[in-house]
């Protein structure tokens, strides 16, 4: 039958309807009565009868299991991804290239120069991104991880959003558009406005948060009120907010430098910029205690709050969500405010910590697409995407230098991270690689037929 | 065609689903398979038709071992399954679906049309299933389509066929005319193994009758064993069939419902200028056949049908129009018809499911913080009262039984402060151990005062619990009749006619 959640009416103790009491129909009347019954039944399948919430998709089915699934498969991802990356650094390098020349006379070179290429490139990432031991001191030495975590910050905070849409069963793809906003808002605020130190930077702070909330806002209000998808909805106001802000970037009076013919801001001023943590030899900014306090605050909401029992119920089952008397467009509203406010705060952190001379519209550096991929590695867990985000901020720090001591394209690093996310999203690969069991699909193929057999204790 | 069974033994895991199973089904006979959910009949049948390798035993036919890689070997060696869904295009004709996956075709690859008519022609002559060839699949009802699995089967020399479940999805009648055709098929020589839990069916059909309980088989019983002796080897332990109740001691009028009418979202009356009204104290059962207006009524009560016209007042207090929300506050309590669907958040564990209608209010949320204290001590309570069994309250509801999932639906809804219950199908996929308590809980609830309204397409379930039984059809309430109305007088007004004497209570 065409029954769209089929699979779900798979699902243990799912019964078929046990019609089991009925009449005969006259003859004459029984293919429409049939049809008609037909339709009753797909009514009562589908969502909830009263078409209010779209009934669970094979979609968010799969986006559920890829967003929540196994730590394990996180970490044997990131491992896979480094060791394919370590293929390509070794198949790049110019030292192998011409050792593999004379591979039958002496192989031992071709080995020698895939472990110089490779060992020197990932040294050199782990140099670059957590600890440099060529420098004297401790204090220079550890500047590498300060960077990273200054990588990270935006990426946590990104990452978060990300993370809390995908636990409400939604898929929020704007991040490029909210940070834009956020950080137009915010650099507005920080650059034309002139207020007492610290008073200034909050203002500048909550001003780009509300503004990532708002724009995420728009995409949650139309898919509440007319059902429209997310994934486009994001998708389109990020050109929307790119073309928005690269106007206000050329238009003098907006947001354009005053006397400058560049589509770029005037500096932040000094009162509104982000506190470096560590004193000024370090770019460490206060931006990052922000990105904490916000893991600890989505932490919260989506383990001890009301509204993250809510959404979390609306992202498994919209239908049972609805039927307990939960508002679910409420929560695809609030969802998306809330993701919307932390894209925005990866947005304020790069104008008010990272690039505080002014910006421009490539200020968001693809952080907003970033995060979808550190909310994935993280599992869609506040502190998993806390986790993958710094660890995305050590590719970025660490890229460079990788580029730089050893000539290794800085491509790489990005083929690893794309490799990452290929390899969550097919967990069976991992598996199969790794010779795992599969407790998930063994529990899926039981669940067809044995299921109900499984627990009749 | 002699088939055999010998030792069959499948695991899932630590699981073992079958254990050490025999079964042995002679030509022209109907061998019946009862178990309850989840006892394991469905994966031997599985294993039988090739689907799940098995990790012990062996199949014969005819005395020879049979090695099923899949389905194809298993229909090859004429093995048919209907199964309990239909593997059917709906958009293709009688004959296009028969012949699918079996094509004949003419000179360059022209399909074989006539052939597949005239086939099905010979099997629906042979058999009396009165299956028009031409006929697409989504304008038969369901005992129709059901008829072209059978000959689906048939045309490819079928001599042993598997039904699984097959009187589920079907009406009385039309369940009368399949046992009709599982003995002309059985007279023509075809073995044929029914899978079922309905007892009745089994008592009625079979010639012989082998009962499965947590995979095992528990014993064989001749098709005269009585109801009561069926259920117990089933259940493994004594089970009332019938519920004890008292008389009603019937209070207020309760819930008054005037001219209730809701439309779907294309058009259709699905509700008809409905009134009724259910006292304290009292059991309402809603019967008639799945589709004829009863899920929208149930949802109408519910505030989850969009577009509702008419009154619906609990205690004097008009709910129509106002949200979900407001009407469970004011103290309906709802068992969805599809739990899966409707009533749970499979991911969730027990105790968060124990809440999902609760997580704005006291005692579960105070000041927007989940009272995870309260919550596992009152998940703790309820799983012991409610005999839920599970391993602990942060089990996942995914992972529980039909019945113990149910039972947190009930659970739920009776542990709040009600002032009507509406329960749709409140048994429906749950083993006959839980539809006893279930039933139970039911009827203490109106005991305590609560007015009650059970809709069912289970005439015994009807028959347990009401106080009054109300019938709709299209729609329509086609007249509301005291709680012992005798089944052939519901059965007619099922099928829309109003009762002879006007016995409107």
């Amino acid at each position: 039958m065409s029954d769209p959640t089929m699979s779900r009416g798979d699902a243990p103790g799912a019964n078929q309807p046990d019609a089991d009491v009925a009449i005969e129909e006259p003859a004459a009347a029984s293919p429409e009565q049939g049809a008609a019954a037909e339709d009753a039944v797909a009514t009562a399948s589908g969502p909830g009868g009263g078409g209010e919430v779209p009934p669970p998709s094979k979609w968010l089915t799969m986006l559920n299991q890829i967003a929540t699934g196994n730590a394990i498969i996180s970490v044997l991802a990131v491992l896979l991804a480094l060791i394919v990356g370590a293929i390509m650094i070794a198949f790049t390098d110019e030292g192998v290239q011409e050792t593999i020349g004379y591979f039958f006379a002496r192989p031992g070179d071709t080995f020698a120069a895939i472990w110089d290429s490779v060992a020197g490139a990932y040294s050199a990432l782990f140099q670059g991104s957590i600890y440099n031991f060529r420098r004297d001191t401790f204090l220079a030495g550890i500047r590498p991880l300060t960077e990273t975590l200054t990588f990270a910050t935006p990426l946590i905070a990104g990452g978060l959003g990300v993370a809390l849409t995908f636990r409400v069963g939604m898929f929020n793809i704007g991040g490029r558009g909210q940070m834009l906003i956020a950080a137009s808002v915010a650099g507005w605020i920080a650059f034309g406005f002139d207020l007492p130190w610290g008073v200034h930077m909050l203002v500048a702070l909550l001003g780009g948060i509300v503004g990532g909330a708002l724009w995420a806002g728009i995409a949650g209000v139309l898919k509440a009120r007319t059902g429209a998808h997310e994934v486009i909805l994001t998708i389109m106001l990020n050109y929307v907010a790119f073309y928005l802000v690269s106007w206000m970037l050329r238009t003098p009076g907006l947001l354009q430098a005053p006397g400058s013919s560049n589509p770029k801001t005037p500096a932040m001023k000094e009162t509104a910029v982000f506190p470096y943590l560590l004193g000024p030899q370090y770019n460490l900014h206060f931006g990052f205690v922000l990105a904490v306090l916000a893991t600890v605050l989505v932490w919260w909401i989506l383990s001890r709050s009301s509204l993250g029992f809510k959404f979390r119920a609306v992202g498994i089952n919209p239908n049972a969500a609805r039927v307990a008397g939960i508002n679910v467009k409420g929560m695809y509203v609030y969802a998306f405010l809330i993701s919307g406010a932390l894209l925005g705060l990866a947005g304020v952190s790069q104008v008010l910590g990272t690039v505080t001379s002014g910006f421009t519209a490539g200020i968001d550096a693809g952080i907003g697409f970033d995060a979808i991929t550190v909310a994935l590695l993280g599992r869609s867990t506040p502190w998993g995407t806390f986790a993958a985000g710094i660890l995305f901020g050590a590719f970025k720090a660490g890229g460079f230098s990788m580029q730089a001591a050893e000539g290794v394209p800085i491509e790489i690093v990005l083929v690893v991270q794309s490799l990452i996310v290929l390899f969550i999203a097919a967990p069976p690969l991992v598996r199969t690689i790794f010779g795992l069991p599969d407790p998930e699909g063994r529990k899926k193929r039981t669940r067809k037929n044995v299921t109900k057999e499984a627990k009749a204790q | 065609m002699k088939l055999e069974l010998r030792g069959i033994t499948k695991r899932f895991g630590s699981l073992v689903a079958n254990d050490r199973i025999d079964l042995t089904v002679e030509p022209g006979e109907i061998h019946a398979l009862l178990g309850e959910n989840g006892a394991g009949k469905s994966t031997l049948m599985n294993v039988l038709y090739g689907l799940y390798q098995a990790d012990g035993g062996e199949v014969l036919l005819d005395g020879v071992v049979q090695h099923f890689e899949g389905p194809g070997d298993a229909m090859a060696a004429g093995i048919g399954m209907v199964h309990q869904h239909f593997m059917l295009i709906p958009v293709f004709t009688v004959a296009e679906n028969v012949m699918l996956g079996n094509e004949s075709t003419k000179a360059v690859g022209v399909l074989d049309l006539d052939a597949a008519r005239a086939k099905v022609n010979e099997i629906s002559a042979r058999f009396g299933f009165h299956v028009d060839p031409d006929a697409l699949i989504e304008n038969l009802p369901v005992g129709i389509q059901q008829r072209v699995e059978i000959i689906k089967a048939l045309s490819r020399d079928a001599h042993v066929l598997v039904f699984d479940e097959p009187t589920a999805v079907l009406t009385p009648q039309e369940t009368d005319e399949l046992m009709g055709m599982m003995r002309r098929l059985k007279e023509a020589g075809t073995s044929i193994v029914f899978i079922t839990h309905k007892l009745r069916e089994v008592r009625e059909v079979a010639d012989r009758i082998t009962v499965i309980r947590l995979g095992k088989v528990v014993g064989e019983a001749a098709p005269t064993a009585t109801n009561a002796e069926l259920a117990s080897m089933m259940v493994g332990r004594a089970v009332e069939l019938t519920v004890h109740k008292e008389e009603p001691k019937l209070g207020e009028p309760a819930l008054v419902v005037e001219g209730l009418t809701a439309v779907d979202h294309i058009g259709q009356l699905v509700v008809n200028d409905v009134s009724f009204t259910v006292r304290r104290g009292e059991i309402l059962a809603v019967a008639g056949v799945q589709g004829n207006g009863q899920t929208e009524l149930t949802e109408a009560l519910l505030g989850l049908q969009p577009r509702v016209h008419g009154s619906i007042k609990l205690d004097g207090v008009e709910l129509t129009g106002a949200g979900v929300r407001k009407i469970l506050e004011s103290g309906v309590g709802f068992v969805p018809e599809d739990r899966n669907e409707d009533g749970l958040v499979g991911g969730f564990t027990i105790a968060e499911n124990l809440m999902l209608d609760r997580s704005e209010s006291p005692p579960f949320v105070r000041a927007g913080n989940l009272q995870r204290g309260v919550l596992a001590e009152f998940a703790r309570r309820t799983i012991e009262e409610f005999d839920i069994r599970a391993q602990e309250p942060e089990e996942l509801v995914e992972q529980l039984s039909g019945g113990n999932q149910q039972k947190v639906v009930l659970a739920r809804e009776l542990s709040r402060e009600l002032r009507l219950l509406v329960a749709a199908q409140p048994t429906r996929g749950v083993d006959v151990g839980s539809i006893e308590f279930i039933h139970k809980r039911i009827v203490s609830a109106r005991d305590q005062g609560v007015p009650v309204v059970v809709v069912s397409t289970e005439l015994d379930e009807v028959e347990a619990l009401a106080d009054r039984i109300m019938v709709m059809y299209r729609g329509r309430i086609v007249g509301i009749v005291p709680g012992g109305t005798p089944r052939d007088v519901l059965g007619l007004m099922m099928a829309g006619e109003v009762p002879a004497e006007g016995a409107a209570a």
